[in-house]
């Protein structure tokens, strides 16, 4: 289901699919050349699945950054995607990156979050936007705010099953691509632990770019 | 102080590619220049924060982006900065409008004057101040020996007005 029309979520989210039924069929349709940028839980739960060379653990991050380095990289490698994976609370600590995403356009830009309405590394304090934070009991709805700010494709996601067979056809689209997952909240998990010192990873990075296939 | 003739030309005998910016009084009036240029792009953020990951992003990717920015957006960058130059030790430099230097009428007593240079201290940003227009000279060669030494690096332009 690419539910656009799924808005302001109250569902529980204990019945939401699992951040790592919700990356899983990423890491399955992810091309060879694609560039992949993770960030907090995603990030922990991305490293649990294998590494790749074209991998960006955002880890030390700058706070919600995931999706403007996402953008550089788009735009210095515009033949290649670039798929972005954050959280909630890291895109509303830079919601206004959505607008520049759209005003420089990038094709080959997706943003995907994984919505579970908390600070999950903090101990799952409720972020604003969740629906048990708000006086309202709806939920800020991402996928309602990607298409104001002129994405060029949305979508939202509730359940694994539906997001695994859509994948494919999500990534291959034209962009800038924007996708909401409604992910489960796990309290307790720890945050993501740096895979290495960043200023080394960035070189290997760049590398692995310079040797990398383009193709989209 | 500068034409954005001669800002965009200095940008592309410097092989800058990107110029990812917040416009001040100063600054903007070098867009429409800078976007004349056939080899550098502007490309336009909502906060200051963003420009450094931005530009992150683009230094990643092999491009060779330059951060354009006031003072007071310096102020708002912290977390950004920190993470792009001094966690992931990207070497990029930035144009950083000084608010009030020369002169405070708009502004009386203007804090920025009393913060912009210490901040760039603290965070070990080495810069250049430039305080008059025979000095564009003066930028180029920062420029170059940050992109020598591999480090990052700012110059300080003295503005007028907000």
């Amino acid at each position: 289901m690419s539910d656009a029309s799924a808005t302001r979520g109250t569902r529980d989210v204990r019945d939401r699919m699992s951040l790592h039924d919700a990356l899983e069929p990423l890491h399955s349709a992810r091309g060879e050349g694609d560039v992949v940028i993770s960030t907090m839980g995603a990030a922990r739960e991305w490293m649990a699945m294998g590494a790749h060379p074209l991998d960006l653990i955002f880890v030390p991050s700058a706070m919600g950054h995931a999706t403007s380095v996402g953008l550089g990289l788009a735009l210095a490698q515009p033949d290649r995607r670039v798929i972005v994976c954050n959280g909630d609370g890291s895109m509303l600590m830079n919601l206004g990156s959505l607008v520049t995403i759209t005003a420089a356009a990038p094709t080959n830009l997706v943003i995907l979050v994984c919505d579970n309405g908390v600070y999950e590394v903090t101990g799952a304090q409720p972020t604003p936007g969740a629906a048990d934070a708000r006086a309202d009991g709806a939920g800020v709805d991402f996928a309602a705010i990607a298409r104001a700010c002129g994405f060029a494709s949305v979508h939202r996601f509730a359940d694994a099953a539906s997001w695994s067979r859509a994948v494919a056809q999500v990534l291959a689209a034209p962009g800038p691509t924007f996708v909401t997952l409604d992910v489960a909240t796990v309290a307790g998990i720890p945050g993501p632990r740096s895979p290495g010192p960043a200023g080394e990873r960035a070189k290997s990075f760049m590398a692995a770019l310079e040797g990398s296939p383009r193709a989209r | 102080m500068f034409a954005g003739e001669q800002v965009a030309s200095l940008l592309e005998e410097l092989g800058v590619t990107h110029v990812v910016t917040v416009p001040d009084s100063t600054i903007g009036g070098w867009y429409a220049a800078l976007e004349r240029s056939p080899s550098v792009r502007v490309v336009r953020v909502c906060r200051e924060g963003e420009a450094w990951e931005v530009a992150a992003g683009l230094h990643l990717g092999g491009a060779t982006p330059i951060v354009m920015i006031q003072c007071t957006g310096l102020f708002e960058s912290g977390d950004a900065l920190r993470n792009a130059l001094h966690d992931w030790r990207l070497p990029i430099f930035s144009i950083i409008g000084y608010r009030s230097y020369l002169n405070q009428d708009a502004i009386p007593g203007d804090t920025c004057l009393v913060f912009t240079e210490p901040v760039l201290d603290a965070w070990r940003i080495p810069y250049r101040l430039i305080t008059a227009p025979h000095q564009l000279g003066a930028i180029r060669e920062h420029y170059e020996a940050c992109r020598a030494a591999g480090t990052a690096g700012a110059a300080l332009i003295a503005e007028g007005k907000a």
